[in-house]
């Protein structure tokens, strides 16, 4: 077997894959759904329901809110108790719509029964159609950033797509649940992906797998045997190959250049094995995205597992079905242990982009004293994007921002292998955030000014 | 020692030379400077805090100067120097005086650890902008100070700092110079540049929460909750509620104090004033002269 990677930096951190055999169950309806409406990058969605409103599940309740934008749907069905803020993800109170659940009735467009549908039964859909069905289901990426799927679908004049890749890379410790929902709906995915590489118009189809998941890679080889358009590609586990841009290294061995170019310039559309699913579920059964898969995980929850959420369940709710929050502090991650966002409170609902509530408890979640830096350059060796991150952090806490830009700061991926690996536990990624986040502030102004 | 008489002679010769070029090049690429330039940035303080909005003293100078000369030196003002200095600045460039009215930094929040209790723990970056970019910090107030200290960093003078009990930045009165490095440095805009006040007395809401009232009072017990009884007891229309908080104008403010005791969650500070005499004015309104016009 062949087995590629990225080819600079990259960590291997602890797996702690608990939840690997432990198949998918569906999560109990919440007595009380939030959604917030902004769960995708771009403008939030406007919501188009009122207090008092009933909605089915699958209703619109958000229209979206520009061009870079999605719809939300209703996951239940019931009431609409009030259009408030929460405190969701980001630590902030944002806009979102609280729903009364009141049974389960959907709406009759769904089509629920489990037959496959597969492409080549539905020679009527033409690319256009199926991007537009895409956008109209309000499907986002599902690894965790949180793109509209339909733009990636559409790549600017300039570009031309030549391959699809399909991340099931799940190169981030603890979750699982890309890897069940392979196990689960092997046949649907590959639907989806014919959809996506449909949609793109192009005939080159790959599926990255990291080797810790022998099961799915044998599984898919099986099933795409007799397709010669789609590869199946094992991959040497490695941190972040599921960041885009390892991927269409690994995958590919082209290289994309620094921002703002994309994947699709080098002629590559990557989009998550949840998104192929959500694709041909919003395309075949006329689904709009309400649903994922989520892993609830942790060293000290008494049952971690895998399940089919309905969106706008809070994270409590989760928690509770696998034994309830341990004892003592605990840190609670929407995502997992490296690229997670530290939630304040557990009400906070799943959105598209929760791929996992990872629960990290006690002395690991604290960080150590930072000390000095020794100048050992791991940070730099371990850079997937081959960039200095010591530099990169003291330039952006000397405010030194000029400098920064120059040495590529936009291109951090913040993945925080630079600080997993720090001997002297700096606080280089935090910095480097800083850095970033003021570097493209201020080239958005000088845009702007032009 | 003739080679010492040599080396003298050589090395004395060299600098000759070089003298004479150096003063025939000063003299003949010399840069004609308007003498008015140094007098003007001797007068000023010296700090380049850039609080002027020049960088340092010899921008502000120059554009003076340059003010000077096109008639008009309004808008340009020396924060830390004050109207002393700009008075012998506009003197010595012959423009009416510049006035304004001195002020000073104010931290909008009184979020302490008894009135805000923590929720949570932040173990990364300790600063205030690293804080604030990953939630809503330790407390569930996503709008209070965070006390990590970046006004503190960029404080030139000293004049701010966090107090270790409450655990929030206060301001120096005496050192401040209304710079507004602070008001920049602070991620959440609570530092405002206010008007000092006779005798140092101000009134301002001391609080930057737009949270609805409940979940406001929730996350800290002296939050504004924008209920608007100090907007309607205000006899001066100095103060406006807006997005469910209070904001009062300084320039219309008479401290009157009346919102002061009207407002239920105690967020109105009033700073130097004396403490309450029974009848100490005629009044009745704290306005300490009786002229204000309004009976108790």
């Amino acid at each position: 077997m062949n087995i590629r990677t990225f080819s600079i930096g990259g960590i291997h951190p602890e797996e702690n894959k608990l939840s690997h055999d432990i198949a998918t169950v569906a999560a109990p309806l919440p007595k009380q759904a939030i959604f917030p409406l902004s769960q995708h990058i771009g403008a939030p969605a406007k919501a188009i329901v009122k207090k008092g409103d009933k909605v089915k599940v699958g209703t619109m309740i958000a229209e979206a809110g520009g061009f870079v934008s999605a719809p939300v749907y209703s996951s239940v069905s019931g009431t609409v108790f009030k259009i408030d803020s929460v405190i969701d993800a980001t630590g902030y109170r944002k806009p979102v719509i609280i729903i009364n659940v009141e049974g389960d009735e959907w709406e009759e467009t769904i089509d629920r029964s489990d037959k496959l549908e597969t492409l080549a039964a539905h020679p009527e859909l033409t690319p256009e159609e199926i991007v537009e069905r895409i956008k109209i289901a309000g499907v986002t990426g599902m690894g965790g950033a949180g793109f509209p799927t339909f733009i990636k679908l559409c790549p600017p004049p300039t570009a031309k797509a030549e391959c699809v890749i399909i991340n099931a890379v799940e190169c981030e410790p603890y979750i699982t649940a890309d890897f069940r929902l392979m196990m689960e709906h092997s046949d649907e995915i590959l639907v989806g992906l014919d959809l996506l590489m449909k949609a793109a118009k192009v005939e080159k189809g790959y599926i990255g797998i990291e080797t810790n998941k022998p099961e799915a890679i044998e599984l898919f080889e099986r099933k795409t045997a007799g397709d010669s358009r789609i590869e199946i590609v094992p991959l040497k586990q490695r941190y972040p190959q599921g960041g885009e841009k390892q991927l269409v290294d690994a995958v590919t061995g082209r290289q994309v250049p620094a921002p703002p170019a994309i994947p699709v310039n080098v002629g590559a559309i990557v989009q998550n094995v949840g998104t192929a699913y959500a694709v041909y579920e919003a395309v075949m059964k006329h689904k709009p995205l309400f649903e994922r898969y989520t892993t609830v995980t942790g060293k000290k929850l008494a049952k971690p597992g895998n399940f089919l959420v309905r969106m706008g369940t809070p994270m409590k709710e989760l928690i509770d079905l696998c034994g309830g929050m341990p004892e003592g502090d605990n840190k609670l991650l929407a995502g997992g242990p490296m690229m997670g966002k530290a939630l304040m409170n557990t009400e906070v609902p799943v959105c598209k982009g929760t791929n996992s509530v990872t629960v990290i408890s006690g002395d690991e979640a604290k960080r150590k004293p930072a000390q000095p830096c020794i100048r050992c350059a791991k940070c730099v060796s371990v850079c997937p994007m081959g960039l200095e991150p010591f530099l990169l952090a003291t330039l952006s806490a000397k405010k030194m921002f000029e400098r920064a830009e120059q040495e590529e700061i936009v291109s951090c991926i913040e993945c925080g292998s630079c600080q997993f690996t720090c001997p002297s536990h700096r606080p280089i990624l935090d910095n480097v955030r800083y850095g970033k986040s003021t570097v493209m502030g201020i080239i958005r102004a000088r845009n702007a000014k032009k | 020692m003739s080679f010492i008489v040599i080396a003298v002679i050589v090395l004395g010769a060299i600098g000759l030379v070089a003298a004479i070029v150096l003063y025939v090049l000063s003299k003949k690429f010399a840069v004609q400077e308007d003498p008015r330039l140094g007098e003007v940035a001797a007068l000023l303080p010296g700090a380049n805090c850039g609080g002027c909005g020049f960088p340092g003293c010899g921008g502000l100078a120059d554009a003076l100067v340059k003010g000077a000369d096109a008639g008009s030196i309004d808008g340009l003002f020396c924060p830390v120097g004050g109207s002393a200095v700009m008075g012998e600045v506009a003197d010595l460039l012959g423009m009416a005086v510049a006035n304004s009215e001195p002020m000073v930094a104010v931290v909008r929040c009184n979020g302490t650890c008894e009135n805000r209790p923590k929720v949570s723990e932040y173990s990364g970056l300790r600063t205030c902008t690293a804080m604030n970019a990953c939630g809503a910090g330790e407390t569930a107030c996503g709008y209070g100070c965070l006390g990590c200290g970046d006004c503190v960093s960029a404080c030139q003078f000293g004049a701010i700092y966090i107090n270790p009990e409450t655990g929030i930045a206060e301001v120096d009165e005496e050192k401040c110079t209304s710079c507004g490095a602070c008001v920049k440095a602070c991620p959440r805009n609570i530092i405002e540049l206010r008007k000092k006040g006779p005798k140092g007395r101000r009134v301002y809401v001391s609080c930057m929460n737009r949270d609805k009232g409940p979940a406001a009072m929730k996350a800290c017990k002296v939050s504004c909750i924008g209920c608007g009884k100090c907007e309607k007891e205000c006899p001066f229309g100095a103060i406006k509620v807006e997005g469910n908080l209070s904001y009062i104008d300084f320039n219309l403010c008479r401290l009157c104090r009346k919102c002061v005791n009207v407002c239920p969650t105690h967020a109105i500070e009033a700073v130097n004033f004396p403490a309450p005499k029974p009848k100490a004015d005629k009044c009745g309104t704290g306005c300490g002269d009786g002229k204000c016009g309004i009976r108790k």
